[in-house]
């Protein structure tokens, strides 16, 4: 167990040690180590280095330390105005007291297919900013993602923050989540984002599913069903219908595939009609 | 290959009081509380952060010990079931635990007594639902909830600021005098 105290300092810790994992909030780390589904050899723990949790706005993003916890982005009453469906992802993680523990950070990290964070941060194009040993960059996080808990996160590297664009004005947006009762990752979840140009139609539409695939998707054919157009309800049925076609579930203890196929129509259309209700 | 660190030295306040112990690395804050310290009312269910059983209050928020290093909560603030009483006064949400027989075997309710501190804080007069939501990262598996949402129900009026009280009884007494 390394504790630094900089940033610097935790990726030459990550480059210098074979089989070491970086140790945000813990709330799936611990478990899968509990589990024995993962025994690393070294643990950097992140949580005494400063000034990585703050949320605050800057020049049209919102800027998220990775360090956040889900129960301070959830309550923030400024991500609660410019980005409500990040506020909502982050409040339908685990239960209360891992919410006081779990981070923003850890939980993209994680990368969990059916986590509820990740399917937000693809329908929201977030950027992540990334610490590395020698330099640091920045990554889509369409391109964040690569596969069951698995990032494009080099070795030495740690997210530091996380960055996502203010919702222009006439916008609206939901994250909903169909799931096993409380403390339990998405069955389905789906996250929206529209606006509204000012005859009505959708200027722009971004959805990203949870639980339905090895990573999170975005569902781009679904989007493409409604851009330029006034959202009525059957072109919403059918952004649900495209969303479906594009998610590629598996049976599993949360439900069959085609449960799942037909739940991602459902919610798809809910979190449409939620968001532009919010509009 | 293995690596087996020594144990360090781990200094933290718990219940008012300060603490000491010694812990390795990969050990978890809900044993050091229970093995090294000996405060044993924090109890553990599922160890993998599913049960709340081992819920305590740490620099004020309610988390889950089994899912903490003991090494991080070094130099933390700590209450756990055993700071809730004063003595032999039991703090106004074990008596309404108590008066609504909001529990069973026991087994979880060092956890709900916590969960249900960290809600009463956050939200002094609870919806059912709100209250259904606040305890949801603790299970029971014996009285099927009821008994425990009437008592932090309970708790709640217990615990509302005594002027409200005053104010309302002077109000329903107002008419009376007039």
């Amino acid at each position: 167990m390394h504790s630094p105290s900089t940033i610097s300092e935790a990726t030459l810790l990550l480059k210098n040690t074979d089989d070491s994992k970086a140790l945000a909030g813990g709330q799936s780390l611990v478990p899968l180590m509990k589990l024995r589904l993962v025994s690393p050899a070294h643990i950097v723990d992140l949580g005494k280095i400063p000034g990585l949790s703050y949320i605050r706005e800057e020049k049209g993003h919102l800027l998220i330390g990775s360090m956040t916890t889900h129960n301070e982005v959830a309550t923030s009453p400024l991500i609660g105005k410019r980005c409500v469906t990040l506020s909502e992802a982050a409040s339908r993680i685990g239960d209360h007291q891992v919410r006081n523990r779990g981070t923003i950070g850890g939980t993209l990290c994680h990368a969990d297919p059916a986590g509820d964070v990740p399917a937000a941060a693809v329908a929201l194009d977030a950027e992540l900013k990334v610490a590395g040993h020698r330099k640091g960059r920045v990554i889509k996080a369409r391109d964040f993602f690569e596969d069951v808990l698995t990032t494009s996160l080099r070795r030495d590297e740690i997210l530091t923050e996380v960055r996502v664009r203010v919702l222009p004005p006439k916008s609206g947006g939901a994250y909903l989540k169909l799931g096993r009762g409380a403390s339990d990752l998405a069955t389905v979840g789906v996250a929206a984002v529209i606006t509204l140009d000012k005859a009505g139609a959708c200027k722009d539409v971004r959805l990203g599913l949870a639980g339905v695939g090895s990573k999170p998707i975005r569902a781009t054919r679904a989007e493409d069903a409604l851009k330029g157009r006034a959202p009525t309800d059957d072109l919403v049925a059918e952004a649900g219908e495209r969303a479906s076609e594009m998610s590629n579930p598996s049976s599993d203890i949360r439900g069959s595939a085609d449960y799942k196929r037909e739940m991602v129509k459902v919610y798809v259309r809910r979190a449409i009609r939620q968001s532009l209700a919010r509009v | 290959m293995i690596l087996l660190s020594p144990p360090k030295q781990i200094d933290l306040t718990i219940n008012g009081q300060k603490y000491s112990g010694r812990a390795e690395p990969r050990t978890l804050l809900t044993y050091f509380l229970r093995d090294e310290l000996g405060l044993t009312g924090t109890h553990i269910g599922c160890i993998v952060g599913k049960c709340g059983a081992c819920t305590i209050i740490l620099d004020g928020k309610a988390v889950k010990s089994c899912l903490l290093f003991a090494s991080q909560a070094e130099g933390s603030e700590i209450l756990t079931v055993e700071g809730l009483a004063k003595g032999s006064q039991l703090h106004p949400i074990q008596e309404a635990f108590w008066e609504h027989h909001g529990l069973q075997c026991g087994y979880c309710t060092p956890g709900m007594l916590l969960a249900t501190y960290d809600l009463l804080k956050r939200n002094p007069n609870p919806t059912e639902a709100e209250i259904r939501e606040g305890i949801s990262g603790n299970l029971c598996m014996c009285t099927g909830y009821v008994n425990i949402v009437r008592a932090v129900k309970s708790a709640a009026e217990k615990m509302a600021p005594p002027k409200k009280q005053k104010a309302r009884l002077s109000r329903a007494s107002a008419p009376l005098r007039r």
